[in-house]
Formats: C-alpha cells, structure tokens, sequence
C-alpha cells in the first residue's frame, strides 16, 4: 500500500491509500468518488497523433513546437490541471515564443485570488478553519458536490483544536445560493436563497444590517448579519457563483470582508493546481492570468481566453489539461475549428478529438509528481505512485522548449 | 419496512413456544428487529403456511442486504464525501486523531470508511442504536446529502 495526494480537486487530499498489483491501481481507500475515479485514470487514453494519424509522441512534440513557432499570435491555455514545475516551464516557453498564457481562473476565481495575493482579504488555511471557524458561509459555492470532502475533512463536520464538541453545538453553518444545492440540503436551516445576480444587493444589505443600518431587504438578512456578527471566526467560502455575480465590481466583497474582522476569505477553486498557476504568473509579472509576453508581460482583458476566441485574435492554441470545447459556449469555441489546436492531457476529450496534435501525459499525482498549491495557497507535494512511459506535463513542456 | 402486526397476522397465532419466544408476537418483535429469522419458527415452515412463509420473507427481504444489525448503505447514491465517517459518535470516540478530525481513519475500529469511493460499514455491533443503551442515532444519516444510509 502508497500513499498519494488526490488531484481531484483543490482540497489535495493527502490521506489516500492506494493498493497497487502489478503496477495497476487495486483498490482506493479514503478518496471520495471523485477522487477514486481521478486515481483510477481515464476511461480511454489519448493517443500521440498529428493531423488525426497516429505518431510517435517525438514526432508530435516536434510539430507542436513548428506549429507553436510558425504562428504570429499563439496562445498557451489550460494549466489547472499541471503541477507548478509544468507551469513554471509553460510561463518560460510562453515568454520565448512571446505568446499569450491565461488558465481558465480567467473565467473562473483569477479576481479573488488576485486579490488575496495582493492581500486586499484576509484569509487563512483550511487547517485554521478546521481548528477555529464557528461560522461557515457557503456563498454561491456547492462545496459538498464541488469538493466532495470539504464539509467532512474541514469545515463542517470534523472537531478541532478549539471545536471539540461536534458540528451541531460548535459550527454554524450557511449557504447563499440561487438553488437548493446539495450543500444548502444539509445547511438545512440557514439556506438563503437570491435571485441569479442578486449577490451584490445581498453584500450591500449585508452591510447596513452590520453597520445597525436597517437594510431595505427580506429580513432574514438581520438573522443572517447576527450570525456572522457573533462569529470568532468566520469563513466565506466564495464560490463561482458569487464571482461571476460580482465580476464587474470584485471590490465590493473587498467592501464586505473589511466589516467584518473576524472573517476569511476563501475563494472556492476547482482544478487542483489553478491557484498555484495563478501564485506561479503573479510571482513572474504581477498579474494572474491574462498575459502577453512582448518583451515584457503585458496584461490585457484581451488575453482572456474567451476574448481572444471571440475576437478571432490568436492563430494557434495549446491546450493542457483542460476542456475548453466542453466548458466554454458553442459561439466562443468555434473559432478552434480554424485555428491548429495542440491538446495536452492524459485522457480523451472532446478538444482532444479536435486537435491537430495531440500528446498524451502522464496523469499527474498518480503517474507523475511534483508539487501543488491547494486551494489555501498550501504547497503540497505529489508524489507519483505508479511506474509508467507517460511524459509527465513537465517533461513535454521542456521537449517543446527543446524542438523549438 | 413491515410493521411487527403485519407479521404477526402472518404467523400461526397459536402461541406453541417452539421458537423459543413465549408468544407468536413476541416472536413477531424478534423477527423486525432481527434478533430471529422465520426458519426459527417450525409450524410455519409446515407446507399449510407456505403462502404465509412466503410474505413473510417478501416483508423482510428488504434488509436482506443489510448488515445484521439493519444499515443499509446505497452505493449507487454514496459520493463518498465521507461526512458519515467523521460525523459517526463511534468513529470520534475510537479513531480521534483520525476519523474523528475528517482524515483518513487510524485504525480498524470505526464503523464507516471509504473505499473506491464508496462508504462500507463494518464494526457494525458498535453502533449507538444497538445494545443494552440504545440510542435513536441519526448522526450518520443527517449529514448525508444524498440518503445513501438508511436503517431498515
Ligand atoms: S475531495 Fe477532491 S482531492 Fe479529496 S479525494 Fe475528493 S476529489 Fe480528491
Ligand atoms: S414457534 Fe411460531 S407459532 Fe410457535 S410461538 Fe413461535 S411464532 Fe408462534
Ligand atoms: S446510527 Fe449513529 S452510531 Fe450508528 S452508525 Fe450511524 S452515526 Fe454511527
Ligand atoms: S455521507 Fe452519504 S454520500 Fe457521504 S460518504 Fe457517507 S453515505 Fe456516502
């Protein structure tokens, strides 16, 4: 038996216990379903392929970097699901072939976790929260489908240096959201329900109610301002939701966190290494995403990878692990049938099925090691479990540094 | 889950002790809570009965895949979130360090653990619900969002 880090999710699980039988994954002890299956590796594995034939991953590498080479506006996108050696290494072969580099916290959390490199929110880690919080507010975030073991691993459920008594007596906590979530169902007496984009007028009520003000809003929102007041140490769990709502005037939340004293700020991330992209680009340029290398980073809201797609402004894109086909809307995405697509990930996907190249990896954490930034901004080490011939993401990113 | 007068009325009503138990109800009681099973009662393994026996396994097939003690655990709905194994007073009490904080348990003395994904029960005699002091414990079944445990 091994132990190894789930890269499921963002919450890094360390505490899983893998029987490994000639080199097959046996059995998966103490990952959720998710995690399980993570671990198990895909259903069906993407093959080295150049213009949809079949070729050595050689071959393929060495015509993803003509192709990376030969193009006046490349895009590097993906990144969530790499370690931070991959992703160190992506930031150098972006800067050499003066591409643009973005991840998808461009459409996801980039404005908070900006903001809480930048320091602007107090947060902590998910071991504090375990430990301390009283007062747990899930907004716009399904923590319990999302990542499955938040509530039972730290926030919710377990007891704590300070928290000794048991989820009932000693932790409070609530869910805002447009929909009755899975989290919402065991919050079951604290679920606030708004209407979809009506997080800011709930911040701002929120913050009468706080200041003794009496808000123009349901009343609910003076219980809820009572059980935050009365936290000793709070969280907001701020999901995708919340960001979205409040995208056009992040600093409100900024506005919210700076009434209440003792609360943190927790952005609720997805792919398991999106923040240590984002810690990785801020280190190099200031900026989390968003970046064209000129000589110098430049940052630009044109270098979202939905922008570009929907202005037509790139003419070839490398895709590593990730999905946009599946996860970005139709009318974006069509531009990826006239640009040549390079697709970087373990598994098939529906980009995968559309690329001009194609590179297979190893899955990393199971195949491959490295290290991680879990959602609270902790380094966690993967150690790879399983002998295999896969190339992990940042051997391919030096072979095209390489071929170039 | 079947109601101890619906298997009473399917039982032989004539009280012969043969069970073991003093009455066909008391017999009934056992049988719900599982300490008997219907073999246990031979007049109703007599051919006349046959229709009887027959329901009454029907009534009681339910937690045919159940634990003795009647937990059932729904693997198809189980995501294995894992919020039953550290919000169970048994694991707290017997895996402090480890189920008791949300990791990966310590040791073989908890009820619930997870593997490929799934929660699997075991150490079942444990639980608060059987025994001398019982106690109607819902704390396993409250966290769970999607109603993957259940008693029967
Ligand atoms: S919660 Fe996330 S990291 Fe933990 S086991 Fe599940 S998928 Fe893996
Ligand atoms: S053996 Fe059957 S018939 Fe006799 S008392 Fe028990 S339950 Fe009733
Ligand atoms: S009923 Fe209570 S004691 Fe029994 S398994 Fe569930 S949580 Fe544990
Ligand atoms: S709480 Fe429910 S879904 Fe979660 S592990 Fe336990 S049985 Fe499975």
């Amino acid at each position: 038996m091994v132990t190894c880090t789930c890269t499921g999710c963002a919450l890094l699980c360390e505490d899983i216990d893998v029987i490994i039988e000639n080199n097959r994954v046996k059995e998966v002890k103490n990952a959720c379903r998710r995690g399980a299956a993570r671990i198990r590796g895909c259903v069906n594995r993407l093959e080295p392929s150049v213009n949809k034939k079949q070729a050595d991953i050689d071959t393929s590498i060495k015509k993803a970097a003509e192709i990376l080479k030969n193009a006046r506006s490349p895009m590097l996108f993906g990144w969530g699901n790499s370690t931070c050696e991959a992703q160190v290494k992506g930031i150098e072969l972006a800067k050499r072939l003066n591409a643009i580099i973005d991840d998808n916290s461009s459409f996801c959390q980039g404005l908070l976790i900006e903001r809480i490199l930048k320091k602007k929110f107090r947060t902590c880690s998910l071991e504090d929260i375990r430990n301390r919080a009283d007062v747990l507010i899930y907004w716009g975030s399904d923590a319990q489908d999302s990542q499955p073991r938040h509530l039972s691993r730290f926030s919710y459920f377990p007891r704590g240096e300070h928290r000794q008594h048991g989820y009932e007596e000693d932790r409070t906590a609530a869910v805002i959201d447009v929909r009755e979530s899975s989290t919402a169902k065991i919050c079951k007496g604290h679920f606030y329900r708004i209407p979809t984009g009506g997080d800011r007028e709930l911040i701002l009520a929120l913050m009468d109610a706080l200041s003794g003000k009496v808000p123009k809003y349901d009343k609910r929102v003076l219980e809820l301002a009572g059980i935050m007041k009365k936290a000793e140490c709070g969280a907001i769990f701020a999901g995708i939701g919340l960001t979205y709502s409040i995208k056009d005037d992040p600093d409100i939340l900024v506005a919210l966190a700076d009434k209440l004293p003792n609360f943190n700020i927790m952005p609720m991330v997805g792919h398991y290494n999106m923040r240590g992209f984002n810690e990785n680009l801020f280190k190099e340029t200031g900026f989390v995403n968003r970046i064209r290398f000129e000589g110098r980073p430049v940052h630009n809201d044109g270098y979202a990878v939905v922008e570009a797609l929907r202005q037509k402004s790139i003419d070839a894109l490398l895709v590593i692990g990730s999905d946009p086909l599946s996860s970005l809307p139709g009318s974006i995405v069509s531009h990826l049938a006239d640009i040549p697509v390079i697709c970087i990930d373990p598994c098939v996907t529906l980009t995968s099925r559309i690329a001009a190249v194609t590179i297979p990896c190893a899955v990393s954490g199971v195949e491959s090691g490295g290290s991680a930034v879990r959602m609270d901004g902790r380094v966690v080490e993967l150690p790879g479990i399983i002998e295999n011939n896969h190339l992990s993401d940042q051997e391919i990113m030096t072979g095209l540094m390489e071929a170039l | 889950m079947p109601t101890v007068m619906e298997l009473y009325q399917l039982l032989p009503k004539t009280n012969c002790k043969k069970c073991g138990e003093s009455t066909c109800m008391a017999f009934a009681v056992a049988l719900l809570s599982r300490k008997k099973n219907i073999q246990e009662c031979p007049p109703v393994l007599e051919g006349k009965f046959k229709e009887q026996k027959d329901k009454l396994e029907s009534l009681l097939l339910p937690a045919a895949g159940a634990e003795e003690t009647g937990l059932i655990v729904h693997p198809e709905l189980c995501t294995g979130c894992g919020n039953c194994v550290v919000a169970c007073p048994v694991d707290v009490a017997n895996d402090p360090k480890g189920a008791g904080i949300g990791g990966a348990p310590t040791n073989d003395k908890v009820i619930f653990r997870v593997l490929d994904g799934k929660v699997v029960a075991s150490n079942i005699k444990e639980c608060r619900r059987f025994g001398m002091n019982r106690v109607l414990c819902y704390a396993c079944i409250d966290p769970c969002p999607t109603g993957a445990i259940e008693f029967v």
